[in-house]
């Protein structure tokens, strides 16, 4: 393995994060935070530390597939590491743990917090929260990309690694450009939501944060009750908002650059509109049933219903109303809603719409094989024949889903918490979506966790984000070997 | 000697050039009429076409009259067969080459019950010639003489070496008579030294030593002597799978690229332990992506001989000990100048285990050829004779015999130690004597005298 190479890649995150972290210093300007100092400093450390580490270019550049992986997990792991310091140093989030908690659950663009009470932090490091989901959202390593001198194809390996997705799919032919592309969409989309919100009337701080989380799907909110104290304009506009960040980029593109034919025929965006639509309209009519009083006016039935099922589905985890205390069968949408996603090549987490498309598929190919032992049928997706590979990979992603899924519901069942809690903490930080049910639910918090569930959780964010494999490879005895 | 070749593929003839130098009748057998023809004309052979495994085929080409029936076609089955019907009809040995790993774990049986004198592996006999190369890494190429622990290492003399700047004799004093210089090879002269010769550096000299003392021979003439503990193969053929065999049997990491998606899933069955790749080995991702410069040792063997040298040229740079095979030996001069550290050739191994059956068969009861190595393309041959009962040349010490210019008795293995010996020293009963010479046709330990002394003797 190409050590050198992944080094120099993880200073260049180290000087990145630097300069991101000047954003909450402009911010400290403005609101007169003492806090700044601290962002500021370990803003000049980061930078000149990166530097230094990243000075020299490693001979050998190649990335391999191996490289790439270790290069990303490692990667997320320093940056969330690093960017944890400034909660402690400022002494708003005093323990370590938790710090990396919120800051995992930032980057991983989750939005889960161990916060009681939010509105208490200072405007930088609300804003650090909200930024870090912005950052998370389109990757760090993509936005590295675009920095890095292209050399070779190698890089696409570190997008494979990073991008969600059943295949990340390039646009331009250079991978600096794809990244570039792909920026510029986020960045887009971004400033219009800004400016809608400021439009609407929020006030700039605030359309700041709340389209942060819901451009990179994270979560976090600025005020204790997320988003319920927002006007019904507002609250719609964050609902469009999220949905649209929860599409596959590809279909922007294919938008811009005027190919709205084949964007329209794309079978993930369809299926994800169909979903949302569907699950709303069902629990729509199951609470206005349910509780009469409450949700007399459609008008606000469909409001909430929209907003919960738009902010879970693409795994956002901003709340209007404390669904927790929602019936059971629009709990079961919810819950079902977590686990499916957003769509791939997205800032969403989730299992994602296309291999859930592609599982099926593949289920019905199967039948299909029992009924015709000797039939030749090809899985296709948005009218393209799929690669077996390409399947086989989306089925080694559902087993070692649910296999991680399994496995840390039994380990931070050892708390002691009740099973709602413990499955749906382990469904919020997997699927990156922030919120659960239960102890976990949308007006609680993970304060109350070990310190060892913490860390599990924590690894839980890091490997939903990053799509299993990256987090996985780390603790694989032969990517460090070079000669096994 | 009366000799039948069945089979002229690129052992055969290469046998049959051999054999018939060596002063045997040679008869040459095949199916292709053109072959047999261009044979007859290059070398001294008579040739018959016909198919080996018929009788009246082996009939017309002698069959009563040959001792010894070698059958080398491409297909086992045909080998077999030929030496079966061949050892109904004739007392004569028989000799069949067996590639197939099934026959070749049954070669007991197939020596036993089929009476076949011997049978030959070529690839497994390149693999066990690998492996033993790779048990000592510092050498180019490692022979086992008899069955003793003691081999010929063959190795470049390196700069600053202490071997270098003094007379032989001397040297030898500094390790005290445990190895000897027998052969050296600067640029194209092939050098049998005596105690006045200076080596210099990048000589090409081979030693005699036991395998205890060569650690610390190593050591002292500055080359580090680090095993080797992993290994690239590159192609998956019928060496590697008996190269993989052997190596993880010594424990030894094996990581095999192989560009057949089939056969890559029979090695990753047989051998659970090794990394299996499958890839082609000459695109520079793929053996970059297995970390090529990360492993101890690295083995080229394609079927493309130009592939092997090509892959070998790259790995030399990063890779400590590198083994090519090579299948010609026909631009031996230009595979020379490439500077491969060791190169493997399977064909010439099969000769020499071949001649030296036929060289101990015919040779008198008194003397036998257990080993024969020939380097430089037969330019220098190295044998071990088992001294079985008097002769001209026992008893008597070697001040005292008449030798043969360029004839080196290079050292006696008496009762499992080396001797180095000196003019006093005499050959005993018993004894298992080292020749180096580069006279060829060597079958009797007789065979060292000069002429007028054998004479006088007899």
């Amino acid at each position: 393995m190409n050590k050198r190479v992944i080094g120099w890649i993880i200073a260049w995150v180290l000087k990145l994060e630097g300069y991101l972290l000047l954003f909450p210093c402009l911010i400290a300007c403005i609101y007169r935070d003492r806090e700044g100092w601290v962002y500021l400093a370990f803003a000049i450390i980061a930078i000149t530390g990166g530097y230094l580490l990243s000075f020299r270019a490693p001979r050998n550049m190649e990335i391999y597939q191996r490289e790439g992986n270790v290069a990303v997990g490692l990667g997320w792991i320093c940056i969330s590491l690093y960017g944890a310091l400034p909660f402690v140093m400022t002494g708003e989030i005093p323990k370590y743990v938790d710090a990396v908690f919120e800051i995992v659950s930032g980057f991983t663009t989750t939005g889960s917090s161990i916060l009681k009470d939010v509105e208490a932090l200072s405007h930088t490091s609300l804003f650090w929260r909200s930024f870090s989901h912005w950052i998370g959202g389109m990757g760090v390593l993509v936005f590295i990309l675009m920095l890095l001198p292209a050399r070779g194809g190698s890089h696409m390996n570190l997008m494979k690694a990073e991008s969600p997705g059943v295949e990340v799919s390039k646009f331009v032919p250079k991978v600096k450009n794809n990244a570039g592309a792909l920026y510029k969409i986020y960045l887009g989309m971004t400033a219009a939501m800004i400016v809608v919100l400021l439009i609407s009337g929020m006030n700039w701080f605030d359309s700041l944060c709340i389209t942060f989380g819901a451009a990179g799907t994270g979560g976090f909110g600025v005020l204790n009750s997320s988003c319920a104290s927002y006007t019904a304009l507002q609250q719609w506009i964050i609902t469009v908002g999220m949905i649209a960040f929860g599409v596959n980029f590809t279909f922007y593109f294919l938008l811009v650059t005027k190919h709205g034919r084949e964007a329209v025929k794309m079978e993930e965006v369809r299926a994800y509109i169909a979903i949302i639509v569907a699950s709303a309209v069902l629990i729509a009519v199951n609470i206005h049933c349910e509780f009469p009083g409450f949700y007399e006016s459609w008008g606000k039935t469909f409001r909430d219903a929209f907003f919960q099922v738009g902010t879970i589905i693409t795994t956002t985890g901003y709340s209007t109303t404390n669904f927790d205390l929602w019936p059971a069968f629009s709990k079961t949408i919810l819950f079902f809603l977590m686990i499916f996603g957003a769509c791939a090549g997205s800032t969403g987490g989730g299992i994602k719409i296309s291999r859930l498309i592609l599982a099926f598929k593949t289920i019905r190919s199967q039948l299909y094989q029992i009924v015709h032992p000797r039939g030749v049928r090809q899985v296709t997706m948005s009218g393209q024949i799929v690669n077996p590979k390409t399947i086989r990979s989306c089925c080694f992603f559902l087993v070692s889903y649910f296999a991680i899924f399994g496995l840390s519901i039994f380990l931070i069942s050892i708390d002691g918490h009740d099973f709602e809690t413990n499955i749906s903490a382990v469904a919020a930080t997997l699927n990156n979506i922030g919120p659960g049910f239960g102890g976990v639910g949308a007006t609680c918090n993970f304060s109350f966790f070990s310190t060892f569930s913490k860390i599990v959780l924590i690894f839980n964010m890091l490997i939903g984000r990053l799509e299993i494999i990256p987090i996985l490879i780390l603790f694989y005895p032969r990517t460090w070997k070079n000669n096994g | 000697m009366q000799i039948m070749i069945v089979g002229c593929g690129k052992i055969g003839r290469d046998l049959a050039e051999t054999l018939s130098i060596e002063n045997n009748n040679v008869t040459i057998v095949d199916k292709n009429e053109q072959v047999v023809q261009n044979m007859s004309i290059l070398y001294d052979v008579m040739g018959v076409v016909g198919n080996g495994t018929s009788y009246s085929t082996l009939k017309e080409a002698g069959l009563e009259d040959t001792d010894i029936l070698i059958a080398v076609t491409q297909s086992d089955e045909v080998n077999l067969l030929t030496c079966v019907m061949a050892r109904q009809k004739s007392k004569c040995h028989t000799i069949a080459r067996v590639r197939n790993p099934i026959y070749s774990e049954e070669r007991h049986f197939l020596r036993s019950e089929l009476q076949l004198s011997m049978t030959i592996n070529p690839e497994l006999e390149a693999a066990r010639e690998m492996v033993s190369i790779l048990n000592f890494p510092n050498a180019m190429e490692v022979d086992t003489l008899g069955k003793s622990d003691i081999r010929m290492f063959r190795f470049r003399n390196p700069k600053n070496s202490m071997l270098s700047g003094e007379p032989l004799g001397v040297v030898s004093q500094k390790f005290r008579g445990t190895i000897l210089v027998c052969i050296v090879e600067r640029g194209d002269d092939v050098i049998i030294p005596n105690g006045d010769f200076v080596l210099q550096e990048n000589d090409i000299v081979g030693i005699i030593a036991k395998v205890r003392d060569i650690e610390k021979f190593f050591k002292a003439i500055g080359m580090p002597f680090r095993p080797v503990k992993n290994c690239m193969i590159v192609g998956g053929g019928g060496i590697s799978y008996y190269l993989t065999r052997l190596l993880t049997m010594h424990g030894i990491k094996v990581k095999i690229i192989e560009q057949s998606l089939s056969r890559c899933g029979e090695l990753s069955r047989e051998f659970p332990e090794a990394t299996v790749c499958c890839g082609d080995g000459t695109d520079r991702t793929v053996l970059d992506e297995e970390c090529v410069e990360s492993m101890d040792s690295f083995v080229a063997c394609t079927g493309i001989d130009e592939i092997n040298a090509i892959l070998s040229l790259y790995a030399q740079g990063k890779v400590r000990k590198v083994i090519t095979k090579m299948n010609h030996v026909d631009f031996n001069d230009v595979i020379d100048d490439l500077n491969l550290s060791t190169v493997v050739n399977p064909k010439s191994i099969i000769t020499q285990k071949i001649l030296q059956y036929v060289r101990a068969t015919r040779n008198s009861l008194e003397s036998n050829v257990e080993s024969l190595y020939r380097l430089r393309g037969g330019r220098v041959e190295v044998l071990e004779f088992l001294i079985k009962g008097k002769s001209a040349a026992v008893g008597v010490p070697f001040a005292e015999l008449n030798l043969k210019s360029e004839v080196l008795v290079a050292g006696i293995v008496r009762n499992g130690s080396l001797i180095v010996p000196g003019g006093s020293d005499c050959l005993l009963e018993g004894d298992a004597v080292i020749i180096v010479t580069t006279h060829s046709g060597f079958g009797d330990i007789t065979d060292i005298l000069a002429e007028t002394s054998r004479g006088d003797r007899r």
